[in-house]
């Protein structure tokens, strides 16, 4: 009798909590292999190679192929190394990659937990990146790691001061922090074209913030030769390089939401409504997800101090002066979102 | 004026924006490379690739053991011993060439006087081992029958220019 009651009261809830979170990871890291195929193909393309072509057809299996190479390695553990911190780290970074998901809406509804303050429990996950990258660079006991993680460490925080003030504009315009309400809020075009410089900032923040060219100094492999992940090898390694990827499907959701209108149809065109609101979120997460690649088939790598001066005395007193700006106008206009 | 112009340019990416419409534009156009071990560029039918000792259409060897490319090769690759055979003819009894010697130079074919020593079209014949890459008088005889039809092409295609 009480094994009947705990499992409707617990065995049920929680396995449907489980099946939730599948059906989330699942496709996220099918999503991941697949992304970083296109990140191969794409940049093949514009440098006129052909990419990944062997394993399946069309190379379509290669990462599954480098996968299983790297968990048949074997994991080396340099000795001077802190050996827990060492492991923790790339797990670390890879929980906080997966954590995130939870509060993403990919559809009307779709969504694990649906909790009210989604957007900063977002940026403190993603801010919470920086340990992975920092235990890991400390752990590894090696010049190049450390200075990797250093690097990381100011490279993120640097850009999430920028990024916090561009999620402020948005949340002015929407008036909510729930991610589902950011969506579908209505907006009206000026208020859009407004947004628009803010959604530049964020892209080329969001580029900082996952360590990807042109602001990859952190890994910079032509003078540290791998920045913090030069220690790692094999499954730990893999965690990383799943985590990056995830991360950076991770941060084109989130502009998703913020910008592009999550899984409503592009510019609120209501014929292409028949269109499941998912593929809608797919297809532009995909758009912002070939930008990175294409950013990072065009432009060369910064120096440390001029990524610096873009964040600081560039977008950190631009985005300010827009949050005044949007207030302004929001306030001028009379509308300010009215908040229960 | 021109600090305005450059303010223009960096706040609107403008530089940066026309940089990727290239690379964009550089997505659709023709491959430079090939899919290798499927598709092969063609190779000229001067090609100095693996080695081969040629035979005669009846079969006989056409080595006469003259030993003008051992005395011609630069890296000194190639070692022969010769003795009469029982009917009389000079033949090698001994012809290798250490593969990881050869410079590839190709005046071992230059200085055979009966085209018996030629470098054929093949380039792939990686090994595993060094020890494989010591190739003797089977290995090139060999190669020159699983290689004769293209080598004995190649050599009449280049014939009107030597």
């Amino acid at each position: 009798m009480t094994l009947q009651i705990f499992l409707n009261d617990y065995g049920l809830p929680g396995a449907l909590i489980v099946l939730q979170i599948l059906a989330f990871v699942v496709p996220l890291l099918i999503g991941v292999a697949y992304l970083v195929y296109a990140e191969r193909k794409v940049m093949g393309a514009m440098q006129l190679r052909q990419g990944p072509m062997t394993v399946g057809a069309f190379g379509l299996l290669q990462t599954f192929a480098d996968a299983i190479k790297l968990f048949s390695k074997e994991i080396i553990i340099p000795s001077a190394a802190h050996r827990v911190v060492f492991i923790l780290a790339p797990v670390l970074t890879m929980l906080l990659s997966m954590i995130a998901w939870s509060v993403i809406p990919v559809n009307e509804g779709w969504v694990i937990a649906d909790i009210n303050v989604g957007i900063l429990y977002l940026f403190a996950i993603s801010s919470m990146g920086v340990y992975g990258v920092l235990m890991a660079g400390w752990a590894s006991n090696s010049k190049y790691a450390f200075l990797g993680g250093m690097r990381s460490a100011a490279q993120m925080v640097s850009y999430e001061v920028s990024m916090g003030l561009v999620i402020v504009c948005v949340l002015l315009c929407v008036g909510s922090l729930n991610l589902t309400e950011i969506v579908t809020a209505p907006r009206p075009w000026w208020v859009q074209v407004m947004l628009l410089p803010m959604f530049v900032v964020f892209v080329v923040s969001i580029l900082a913030e996952c360590n990807r060219a042109p602001f990859d100094l952190p890994e910079g492999e032509s003078e540290l030769s791998g920045g913090f992940l030069v220690e790692y090898s094999a499954a730990a390694f893999m965690l990383f390089f799943l985590a990056e990827y995830a991360n950076m499907i991770l941060m084109s959701a989130m502009a998703t939401i913020l910008f592009l209108g999550g899984w409503l149809p592009p510019f609120g065109i209501e014929a292409l409504d028949f269109v499941p609101g998912v593929i809608w979120f797919v297809l532009k997460v995909s758009f912002i997800l070939f930008v990175y690649i294409w950013v990072r088939a065009t432009l060369p790598r910064y120096r440390y101090d001029q990524l610096m001066r873009l964040g600081w005395k560039i977008f950190l007193p631009f985005t300010l002066i827009w949050v005044l700006v949007m207030a302004g106008t929001l306030m001028a206009t009379n509308s300010l979102p009215v908040v229960q | 004026m021109k600090f305005l112009q450059n303010n223009f340019k960096s706040f609107f990416l403008t530089e940066i924006v026309r940089g990727m419409a290239l690379t964009f534009s550089y997505m659709f156009k023709q491959r430079v490379t090939l899919n290798y071990p499927f598709e092969k560029a063609p190779l000229s039918t001067r090609f100095r690739g693996e080695h081969a000792l040629r035979r005669y259409a009846n079969g006989e060897e056409r080595c006469i053991a003259c030993k003008l490319c051992e005395a011609v090769c630069p890296a000194q690759a190639i070692t022969i011993e010769a003795e009469p055979r029982e009917d009389g003819q000079r033949r090698t009894t001994r012809y290798d060439i250490d593969m990881t010697k050869c410079i590839y130079c190709g005046l071992c074919q230059e200085a055979c006087p009966v085209d018996a020593i030629v470098e054929g079209p093949n380039f792939e014949y990686a090994t595993e081992t060094r020890e494989e890459l010591f190739y003797n008088k089977e290995k090139l005889l060999a190669n020159g029958d699983r290689w004769e039809a293209q080598i004995a092409s190649n050599l009449v295609a280049d014939a009107p220019y030597r």
